[in-house]
């Protein structure tokens, strides 16, 4: 749900990037974190236990710039990837405006994206959403494992309405801004139909 | 599909900031905070506060609330209406406003948790009564403008590239 504030001419916009555990989510959020200025971002929060695994979630607001008039703010966050913590999951997908799945390409992960995918799509639907409609885009995360599914098959297995799709090698920033354009881009758009 | 059905104006922006300094004086406290349940800042009074995060205090906080408010489902109560964390120094009162908005109050030894709690009680009609205002007063706006209430509604390709040039 965006947030407009006339009173000081701000929009706040809420982007989520989901899937399976160690699939590189936390990985995105601490590169846009490291190669953004100072003034465009805030401090990454992130709700880790003692093996750096997301408890609860990572949290990186980013200002993007001016959009007529407006402050155009986004609020990313990360929700734990492990099966155990799916009601943390449902909770962070509150007032979500997109959602960015993070898929793993090692072949050992596929089941584990495909469940994730259907893990979102029921969690969406609990608070309201449905992964049909949201602005959703998919990234294909670990491209330069050796091994990687190749990517018509990942299409295959995880598209669900002809998404845009990104791949992705996450700790060399590949494709982690151009993911983030593509959801924010589908949130705006989403704003003007909704409007 | 998202919708932009969350807004804040100036005039009752101003009208909450007025309730929330009047609150913190007289509780005595270190600051006030207004945030929305999704983790957006509403408005914030108080001592100190360039040095305090409030985009993280406000998205923790709703984190906060929403993983308590679950706690409360699983032991078969609706919800809690007021947290309180104690540290050595400072405290934090979290309250729910309304079901949109929660009310976070820092206070330390100059006050205590019975007076606060005695405020938030006190001041909590007053912002609810704003809030609803503010709810009309944008139903009412898109009832009349329509497609054309949203300063988005004509947002283009350009305006979005702008953003990632």
């Amino acid at each position: 749900m965006t947030f407009i504030n006339y009173a000081s001419r701000e929009i706040n916009c809420k982007i989520v990037y989901y899937g399976p555990g160690l699939c590189g989510k936390t990985t995105n959020l601490q590169w846009i974190y490291d190669r953004t200025g100072a003034a465009a971002k805030g401090k990454l929060i992130s709700l880790a236990t003692e093996t750096e695994r997301t408890l609860f979630f990572d949290f990186l607001p980013l200002e993007l710039g001016t959009i007529r008039g407006f402050k155009t703010r986004f609020h990313l966050y990360t929700v734990p990837g492990q099966v155990f913590y799916d009601a943390s999951r449902k909770l962070i997908l509150k007032g979500v405006d997109g959602v960015i799945f993070v898929a793993d390409s090692q072949e050992a992960r596929m089941d584990a994206n495909v469940e994730s995918v259907r893990n979102l799509r029921d969690n969406l639907k609990l608070q309201g959403y449905d992964l049909m409609t949201i602005p959703y885009v998919l990234q294909l995360n670990k491209r330069d494992i050796p091994g990687a599914v190749p990517v018509p098959a990942m299409l295959k297995a995880l598209r669900v309405k002809n998404e845009d799709y990104f791949e992705a090698v996450a700790p060399k920033g590949t494709g982690v801004f151009e993911t983030l354009k593509g959801a924010a881009r589908q949130v705006l758009i989403s704003l003007r139909k909704a409007s | 599909m998202p919708m932009a059905d969350s807004v804040m104006y100036s005039e009752q922006l101003g009208q909450l900031n007025g309730v929330l300094s009047r609150l913190r004086s007289h509780a005595n406290a270190r600051a006030a905070f207004l945030i929305d349940r999704n983790g957006q800042q509403i408005a914030s009074t108080g001592e100190d506060l360039e040095a305090m995060d409030a985009t993280a205090l406000a998205s923790l906080t709703a984190g906060n609330v929403a993983s308590t408010d679950a706690i409360a489902k699983l032991i078969g109560e609706r919800e809690f209406f007021a947290l309180v964390h104690e540290g050595e120094k400072d405290n934090l009162h979290i309250s729910l406003v309304n079901s949109r908005i929660i009310m976070v109050i820092l206070f330390d030894e100059r006050s205590s948790l019975g007076l606060v709690r005695l405020r938030v009680r006190q001041n909590n009609p007053d912002l609810v009564e704003i809030f609803e205002v503010i709810e009309q007063r944008h139903a009412q706006e898109v009832a009349l403008a329509g497609a054309n209430a949203s300063p988005f509604a004509e947002i283009t390709d350009d305006d979005i590239d702008s953003l990632f040039s």
